[in-house]
């Protein structure tokens, strides 16, 4: 029973990184495509606006994931981190890139400087899910042996359902940060920045929908486990529901109804997640390792569990603090459409 | 001392192919940390500084510690930002570089870094509040929100020392054929060399911090700008910087007693003292001639080291001969590093002697410009000061990644191709802090 909730606890964690940390790459990504300092400008103030009061919060859930591993299981953690050391490095480097330039970016004083910056920002946002979404796929496709760097360098990430996980990664959080977006343009009175959002939550989701459609036959051929696993039984229920949030979403995000359409999405990630871990039940590496030979003793996951719930009752009314004066606009910075320097741009094209 | 029974010697609990890479993945691991920790002493010691002007503003009404409050709680934010993507390159680290040390022991001490994590969230969770609620929140409801983060800020460090007091002082855990077993997690965390740890660093964490914000704001009075808002920024820092560092002398004594105790080689590294010595002398300067296993050139003074260590002129000290050679660390960066900290300390601790003794007696702050070239440099010089510690620690524990249980060559990763990895980060890291440097300059250019 322990293994499992901690499981639990570790898949709550993936899936907030999942819905949080991904809809900031999308973000990443969108100001990445906004276009020239004069046409970007609206989409970056927004991106802006609504990330610098929650994204170091939300990264922290990678960290929680990685934690609850490393102690609940142990010998997993290091077969992943040794076998997936490419991915995971260049994820690594990303994140640093990706929270210094746009930590930075505020301070840039010339066009060049915040242009290099700006570039490195939203690149590092497309490289980060990739990498981690290719490890996934590594792990779900059963190419992460138990042992010390005993799996293949490369083909454990560069294989079919670890580039269909990984871009599929990439569009999600796309799909996601245009959803969120929308409904915070909404919150702050912008709506041509509404309909802008819409149009690509619209456009994001429909492609990540065909893509998933698409990487069932991917898997069916590289990975049959797996896709037995996802297309029967728990995992079949999950991908269903997964999919059904995802129709939701699309249908919501398109009658205007914003702040619903935030939450389906979540749960279409979620979902998903969950069906993941369903799909390849026993085994937390398969095809060898099970859960339950991977979980540290009962002494260590009682601590872990005791740590957490004490943790909990601190972090649970923060987070909602934190997420409530987020929604009520308490923390909001004025909204200003910003060129790439960050900083203003002039009067006239404020309206 | 953890009675600790390692009954046979570990063995690999992953197991692999060869491991080639240890010398990049140690260079890896200490340049990652060198590059967080000055980051962390910002995270410990600002929270506590901008609060405390903030309270200022909240009992006087007076604008000039609002400004300084608004304007550190920004800094501070894009500090802590830094510090959490290399915090985060650190954990994915552990496992990239270590594989083998976390599939054995990640059940014994992860429990602290699980407690690390909760701390984390709060702190970012308040930070965010705090920095982008200065406008809407009520004064009284925005001071309320710092405070989460000055204890996060500690409890945080706390648990991350806690790990590393562990792989100092190991225990909670049985080795039973060559595998770890009945992990005790609470018995870990709660280990001997934590306490004196965590006081150092804490401590470490406001000398640094302080004496850095300081040094900018000297050198602006040395450049002539002596209003109002410079000199309550320089009082404040100050206050702080000088208040810890003599402390930090005191906590340093303690912390080396503690080591004679647990970690007598690591000791003798330190020293340089090649064999176990009733009433030892204490050598500064030198280096140590592994040949002739004796320090060359420095000079000496007889009966110190026992009274240092043992408080007794005449205490046996246990010396380098006490194992065999390839149980012993590298005693010159060892002994370097450690006297470099001692040095600085000692000096950081008069400086803050001259500015306590100043206040008390006049009231004001000293008026030689010797004294604000002091502080400028004394910045830096912390934050060296700051780095030779962690080698000192560090360093002297090898060759042991966790003491007396588990080599750090057996802790490595197979993965081969380290090389590249190494250049790349440091390319990275280099790209960051001049990133990090050029920001700073502007935002203290902003006055
Ligand atoms: C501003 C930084 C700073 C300053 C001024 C000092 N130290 Fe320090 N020292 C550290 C920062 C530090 C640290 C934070 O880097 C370490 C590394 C591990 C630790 O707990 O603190 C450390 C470790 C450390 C250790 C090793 C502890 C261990 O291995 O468990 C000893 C014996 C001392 N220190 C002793 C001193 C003495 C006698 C000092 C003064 C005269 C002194 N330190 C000043
Ligand atoms: C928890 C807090 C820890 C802190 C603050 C810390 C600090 C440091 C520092 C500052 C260095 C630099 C020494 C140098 O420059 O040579 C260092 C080196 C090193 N650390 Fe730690 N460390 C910690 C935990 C760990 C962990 C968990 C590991 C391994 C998994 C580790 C393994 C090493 C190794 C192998 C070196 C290189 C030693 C050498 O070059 O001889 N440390 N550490
Ligand atoms: C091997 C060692 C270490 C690891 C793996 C590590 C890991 C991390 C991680 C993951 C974060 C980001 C947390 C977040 O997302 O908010 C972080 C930040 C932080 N770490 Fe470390 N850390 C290490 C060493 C240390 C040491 C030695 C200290 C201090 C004594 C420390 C204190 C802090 C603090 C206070 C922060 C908050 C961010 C900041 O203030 O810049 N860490 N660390």
């Amino acid at each position: 029973m322990l293994p499992e909730i901690c499981l639990a606890l570790a898949m709550v964690g993936i899936t907030a990184y999942a819905v949080l940390g991904s809809a900031d790459f999308g973000a990443g990504f969108w100001d990445l495509t906004a276009g020239g300092a004069r046409r970007g400008g609206r989409v970056r103030g927004m991106v802006q606006h609504a990330m610098s009061p929650v994204w170091e919060a939300n990264h922290v859930w990678l960290i929680f994931v990685l934690v609850v591993v490393w102690t609940a299981f142990p010998v997993a953690f290091g077969s992943i981190f040794s076998t997936l050391s490419i991915p995971l490095f260049l994820a690594a480097l990303g994140i640093i890139f990706r929270g210094a330039a746009f930590a930075l970016r505020g301070q840039a004083g010339t066009i060049r400087e915040a242009r290099v910056l700006g570039a490195l920002f939203a690149s590092s946002s497309v490289l980060i899910p990739f990498c981690l979404g290719a490890a996934i796929g590594g792990i779900a496709s059963g190419r992460v042996p138990v042992g010390n760097a005993t799996g293949d360098v490369w083909s454990s990430w560069l294989n079919p359902t670890s580039v269909l996980i990984g871009v599929l990664g990439v569009v999600t959080g796309a799909h996601l940060a245009a959803v969120f977006l929308a409904a915070d343009s909404r919150r702050a009175g912008q709506e041509d920045l509404v309909h802008a959002f819409r149009t690509r939550a619209l456009g994001s989701g429909v492609l990540a929908g065909a893509l998933a459609l698409a990487g069932l036959l991917v898997v069916r051929s590289d990975a049959r486990a797996l896709f037995d696993g996802l297309t029967s039984g728990a995992g079949l229920a999950c991908v269903l529901v997964s999919g059904a949030a995802g129709v939701g979403t699309l249908v919501l995000v398109a009658r205007g109804r914003h702040e619903p359409a935030r939450f389906v999405a979540a749960v279409s990630v979620a979902a998903i997640v969950a069906g993941w871990a369903f799909a390849q039940r026993p085994y937390l590496l398969p095809p060898e390792l099970t859960l339950d030979e991977a979980a540290a003793p009962d002494a260590t996951l009682a601590a872990v569990l005791a740590g957490l719930g004490i943790g909990a009752v601190i972090l649970v009314p923060s987070l909602w603090l934190l997420y409530r004066l987020v929604l009520r606009g308490v923390l909001d910075q004025r909204f200003e459409p910003l060129d790439q320097r960050f900083t203003t741009l002039d009067k006239d094209e404020r309206r | 001392m953890v009675d600790l029974v390692v009954a046979q010697a570990l063995s690999e609990t992953l197991g692999g192919g060869p491991q080639p890479d240890l010398l990049e993945a140690r260079q890896m691991q200490a340049l990652s940390l060198a590059v967080h920790i000055p980051l962390v002493c910002f995270g410990i010691a600002f929270p506590a500084m901008f609060l405390f002007v903030e309270g200022l503003y909240l009992r006087t009404g007076d604008e000039t510690f609002k400004r300084l409050a608004v304007k550190w709680s920004k800094v501070a934010l894009t500090l802590f930002a830094v510090g959490v993507v290399t915090g985060t390159i650190l954990s994915f680290e552990f496992g990239l570089l270590w594989p083998e040390f976390m599939a054995s022991f990640g059940q014994v001490f992860g429990i602290a870094f699980a407690l690390e994590g909760i701390s984390f969230f709060v702190e970012a969770i308040f930070m965010a509040i705090y920095v982008y609620g200065w406008q809407r929140l009520s004064p009284r409801v925005h001071f309320l929100t710092g405070i989460p983060i000055v204890i996060s800020g500690f409890a945080g460090s706390f648990n991350v020392i806690a790990v590393n007091g562990w792989m100092n002082d190991p225990g909670g855990f049985d080795v039973v054929g060559g595998r770890v077993v009945d992990p005790r997690p609470w018995e870990a965390m709660f280990n001997d060399a934590m306490a004196h740890e965590v006081f150092h660093m804490y401590l470490a964490g406001y000398v640094v911090a302080g004496f850095i914000v300081a040094g900018v704001y000297s050198a602006a009075w040395l450049r002539g700008r002596r209003d109002k808002y410079v000199h309550t920024a320089l009082v404040v820092t100050l206050s702080f910087a000088c208040l810890a560092a003599p402390v930090q002398v005191i906590v340093g004594d303690w912390a080396a007693r503690s080591v004679t105790q647990r970690q007598p080689v690591k000791l003798a590294a330190f020293e340089g003292l090649a064999h176990t010595t009733k009433g030892a002398s204490f050598t500064i300067g030198g280096v140590f001639d592994e040949d002739e296993q004796r320090v060359r050139w420095g000079i000496e003074i007889p009966h110190l080291l026992s009274l240092l260590a043992e408080h007794d002129p005449n205490a046996t000290i246990t010396g380098l001969d006490s194992v065999p050679p390839e149980d012993r660390p590298p005693v010159n960066v060892v002994r370097f590093a450690f006297q470099t900290m001692v040095g600085i300390g000692t000096g950081l601790a008069l400086l803050g002697a001259v500015f306590f003794l100043t206040w008390w007696r006049r009231r004001r702050l000293p008026r030689s410009r010797w004294f604000f070239r002091a502080v400028v440099a004394a910045g830096p010089l912390a934050l060296v000061a700051l780095i030779a510690g962690w080698i000192t620690t560090e360093v002297g524990r090898q060759p042991w990644i966790v003491y007396e249980v588990m080599r750090t060559e057996q802790a490595v990763t197979s993965a081969d191709g380290l090389e590249t990895g190494y250049v790349a980060l440091v390319l990275v890291y280099l790209a960051l802090a001049s990133g990090v440097l050029w920001m700073l300059r502007r935002l203290a250019r902003q006055g």
